[in-house]
């Protein structure tokens, strides 16, 4: 027996030619048709979200972005103090990266479903997700921050330290950027549409973020180069979120509306000040912590914000359908051609 | 816009060497009563847990939408549209009354009249529709899921394996539809497997075996194709314009649907996203973007240094 069996001819099924909607009798013309709604006119199923939206929850996954961005950073500060001979602040930031990483971990494992199944994340190897690329970047860059760490606390195997240190030095940049590309590949509008802004949106706020790390645990007189850091997170961060916002045109909305709007000007205004204030201040021991902490709190603040305006662009339809449907219409318009279908040839970006 | 080309086969393409083929669903809504058999029949043989009973004034939509506890899902919308209005076969010049006094003894061939008048009233018109999962060609959810937990089976379809899955929740914001979800006292992620089990014992859906109106049309996906086609072209010649296929696409943002719709309205009046993009189609340009962005940091944090000069 074949699976298509019992469902035969067209002949055999009458009821699948029923004519239903169709309108054999009297047509009632007195109303007078309404003109079709335009193409960009949005409508919903009652306004229920297209999308399913993300089931992270907060602080969980914020959190997981922010340390992973901060651990990254960290990494490369290390590095370059160590190689600079700024000792304490290299070894600040290798703690602190390890620190980061380990606290990063531990709240993705506490997000998932099944945490005691979290190694099922190492059982294949799978470029088109993200987040087991992710894993097997954290298996690769743990060890090393964590090596790097261990020998700087115990003064133990320098050698191996210093190479555990160059090691995570390289793998951190990747860490801090990673986590962009986790949120982007999704539907969730404004992180999808966003994806070729967010690793610099990232990667920015990540650097600023082990900036404040930095001022905040080095010795006077060895904090310069964090302060530099900070300058160049915060104007990366800024001027990547800029275009991105340019580009996204509505779908854009929820990173300056509500709660997550809050947050991302939060993030931005305390990054900006960080950063002034590091170079203003910079005779001041008390104005070069206040710079450290407030480039830290920025930087969770950015990935909230963030997150929290994925979440509003999956719970309304309108940042699904309305960028679909003037998809199509472009399309359309370009190819004169059929209505009511899309043409994957044209990306939507690239 | 690209040429029609060789149909995406997802099985050979996951390594299936001799396989079955594609199996699918069509559904017609245009003939769905709404009467939420395949919700039943799919809980039932499912064992898909309930999840409360909630009134939600949406027309007869008591479901919502589809999530981890409902795998198919009946959407209800009123229009003030024309349409739906049958010709019940009425003639208005026979005198009801007369024929009433008839009584029980009504001739047989006046049988089946009933003695009320069709208002002519407002346009209105009932669209239903039983969604499903569309068992993508192209299918975001297995694309990202990082356990390998979902998986494409012989038959072309997407299936979750609930002894691997461990919750990390990636699928569900990457489905374009809106499919699959969490069961938060399980934790796992959950959603249609096109009755897998039954499949493999050359059965068909248990949504499919009881949609009293064939609605639901399971089958090889192919043929499937054809017949909707046929649908369309019978239903535009009956003079229903707005008759279309959904899903039916190859070419379209997810490869085409495993699971397609003919519907009498714009897709996103049921629920459905009008131009679904698997967002794994953008992942090589994210993953580019990422690598520079990375890149970027290393040149950031050398610069931070080279600036500041030795010991300051
Ligand atoms: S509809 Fe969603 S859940 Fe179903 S196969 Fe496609 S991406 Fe996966
Ligand atoms: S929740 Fe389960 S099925 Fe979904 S992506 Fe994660 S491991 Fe895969």
């Amino acid at each position: 027996m074949t699976m298509s069996d019992g469902h035969g001819s067209l002949a055999a099924r009458p009821a699948r030619e029923a004519t239903t909607g169709v309108n054999t009798g009297r047509r009632r013309g007195r109303r007078g048709e309404q003109p079709v709604v335009p193409d960009t006119q949005f409508t919903s199923y009652y306004g229920k979200p297209i999308i399913n939206g993300p089931v992270w929850k907060s602080p969980d996954i914020p959190a997981y972005l922010f340390l992973g961005g901060l651990a990254g950073g960290s990494s490369l500060l290390a590095a370059g103090a160590q190689l600079t001979g700024r000792g304490r602040l290299a070894a600040v930031t290798k703690v602190g990266a390890f620190g980061a990483i380990t606290l990063s971990l531990g709240a993705l494992v506490h997000d998932l479903g099944r945490p005691a199944r979290f190694l099922n994340m190492l059982r294949v190897f799978k470029p088109t997700s993200p987040m087991n690329m992710g894993s097997w970047l954290l298996a690769g860059y743990g060890p090393l921050a964590g090596g790097a760490a261990a020998s700087a606390v115990t003064g133990k195997l320098p050698k191996a330290g210093a190479a555990a240190t160059a090691g995570a030095a390289l793998t951190g940049p990747a860490v801090a950027a990673y986590t962009a590309a986790l949120v982007s590949d999704t539907a969730v509008p404004a992180w999808h549409d966003g994806h070729r802004e967010l690793p610099y949106v990232f990667v920015g706020s990540g650097a600023a973020g082990a900036a404040g790390l930095g001022l905040l645990g080095a010795r006077q007189g060895e904090e310069s180069p964090a302060r530099n850091l900070a300058l160049f997170g915060t104007a990366l961060e800024l001027a990547a979120f800029k275009r991105m916002e340019k580009r996204l045109g509505m779908v854009a909305e929820p990173y300056r509306a509500g709660r997550a709007g809050l947050l991302v000007r939060a993030g931005e205004t305390l990054a900006a000040a960080g950063a002034a204030g590091s170079v203003l201040g910079r005779r001041s021991r008390v104005a070069r912590l206040l710079s450290g902490a407030a480039l830290l709190a920025g930087s969770a603040c950015t990935k909230w914000g963030v997150f929290e305006a994925g979440l509003t662009s999956a719970e309304d339809p309108k940042y699904t359908v309305v960028p679909q449907r003037e998809r199509l219409l472009r399309q359309n318009h370009a190819g004169g051609g059929e209505a009511q279908r899309g043409n994957p040839a044209v990306p939507q970006s690239g | 816009m690209t040429t029609a080309r060789e149909a995406t086969d997802p099985a050979a393409e996951s390594g299936y060497t001799d396989h079955p083929p594609r199996m699918g669903f069509f559904t017609d809504t245009t003939v769905c009563i709404g009467c939420k058999a395949c919700e039943v029949a799919c809980k039932e043989w499912n064992a898909v847990p309930a999840d409360g009973l909630d009134l939600t004034g949406m027309s007869y939509d008591n479901t919502v939408g589809l999530g981890a506890n409902t795998w198919r899902h009946v959407a209800f919308i009123e229009q003030r549209k024309p349409l739906a209005a049958q010709d019940p076969g009425l003639h208005h010049d026979t005198d009801v009354l007369a024929m009433a006094e008839h009584g029980s003894a009504t001739q047989p061939p006046e049988a089946g009249m009933t003695p009320t008048t069709p208002g002519s009233g407002d346009d209105f018109r009932w669209l239903m529709a039983s969604d499903v999962c569309k068992h993508c060609t192209h299918a975001a959810c297995l694309d990202v899921c990082p356990t390998g937990s979902l998986f494409r089976t012989e038959f072309g379809t997407v299936v979750v394996q609930e002894d691997i899955c461990n919750g990390c929740g990636y699928c569900i914001p990457a489905c374009p539809y809106g499919v699959i979800d969490q069961r938060p006292d399980d934790g796992r992620a959950w959603k249609c497997t096109l009755c897998y089990d039954r499949l493999g014992e050359g059965m068909e859906p248990a949504c499919a075996k009881a949609c009293p109106t064939d609605s639901i049309q399971f089958g090889p996906l192919d043929e499937l194709r054809e017949r909707a086609q046929q649908r369309v072209r019978q239903l535009h010649e009956a003079g229903v314009g707005e008759a279309r296929l959904y899903g039916d696409d190859p070419d379209d943002g997810v490869g085409g649907d495993g699971a397609f719709f003919l519907l009498l309205d714009e897709p996103e009046v049921y629920g459905f996203p009008p131009d679904p993009v698997v967002t794994t189609r953008d992942l090589p340009s994210m993953w580019r973007h990422v690598g520079a962005a990375a890149a970027t940091l290393l040149a950031g944090a050398a610069a931070a240094f080279l600036g500041a000069g030795k010991g300051r």
